[in-house]
């Protein structure tokens, strides 16, 4: 079992209701599949991602990025128990989207970056390694049921 | 793979950032610090606290080398020879912690660079770095 201190939830509630999803999804998401460009194995039915320009403002990757984004909020509002929260969800990217869990890592460091970006000085060593603790944890729950 | 543009973008960077290399290279070691708890091990003779003359010369050290490989990207083996010797016979730090600060350098120049750290300049930034580590490890063994 996880255990967070009152502190480490205050910042990832903090973080989370301080971001918008709508902007920092689509951001997340396309600046994985050109920084890794690899990852775009997945994304075959998504259209133009030809170059970074064509995927930054691929409409169907925004989307995709904000859902991802809002799957996140799952393990914000159960922070004791993601991994529990995210069993189907872990069956459903091994099973029906046969993503290699290494790709979890990507996008969570993906995102770590996007939302340094966003919070810039606010974004301490601190409140640094609570966010990487807590994705390391929705990390490891996706992968969890991978057999 | 670095592209020759990903070469001058990168070599442009480290120019304008050696200017604020303590700042730069002492955030990222505190990054890493506060987040892989394990790489302080290697620092034990060092006072590592926020804004301790120590923390601030090595995070300049290491950010002037990182400036210095990027000016010619195709000769990193000969500008990183000393440094090479310097890690595998003396410093033995794991390689598996170049990786680790790496990752925190990336998060350091976000913050400092905010939207002008694109997906491409993180890119190529990535790239950079993972192939400055792999050359700061060729003499392990």
């Amino acid at each position: 079992m996880v255990e967070w201190t009152e502190q480490e939830r205050d910042i990832i509630n903090s973080i989370f209701s301080s971001l918008d999803y709508e902007d920092i999804g689509p951001k997340a998401l396309s600046r994985c599949l050109i920084v890794y460009p690899w990852t775009q194995r997945y994304f075959g039915g998504f259209g133009n991602l030809y170059n970074a320009n064509a995927i930054k403002s691929n409409p169907m990757i925004a989307a995709h990025g904000i859902r991802v984004l809002h799957g996140l909020d799952r393990a914000v509002k159960n922070m004791d128990n993601i991994k529990a929260t995210y069993a189907e969800l872990s069956v459903l990217h091994s099973e029906k989207l046969h993503v290699d869990p290494d790709n979890f890592k990507l996008l969570a460091d993906c995102l770590t970056i996007v939302i340094a970006a966003k919070l810039g000085s606010a974004f301490t060593p601190e409140v640094q390694a609570t966010f990487q603790k807590f994705v390391a944890v929705v990390v490891s729950a996706l992968g969890s049921q991978y057999h | 793979m670095l592209s020759k543009k990903e070469k001058k973008l990168i070599a442009e960077i480290w120019d304008r950032l050696k200017h604020v290399a303590e700042h730069i290279g002492s955030d990222a070691l505190l990054r890493m610090f506060a987040s892989y708890p394990g790489t302080k091990t290697y620092f034990s003779h060092l006072d590592i606290s926020p804004g301790s003359e120590h923390l601030l010369s090595h995070g300049k050290k290491i950010v002037l080398a990182i400036a210095e490989g990027s000016k010619d990207i195709s000769q990193l083996t000969v500008t990183l020879a000393p440094l090479q010797t310097l890690h595998a016979y003396q410093l033995r730090i794991d390689p598996t912690n170049f990786k680790l600060f790496s990752h925190c350098m990336l998060v350091s120049l976000a913050v400092y660079m905010g939207e002008d750290f694109d997906p491409v300049a993180h890119a190529a930034m990535d790239k950079y770095l993972s192939a400055f580590a792999a050359v700061l490890a060729e003499k392990y063994r």
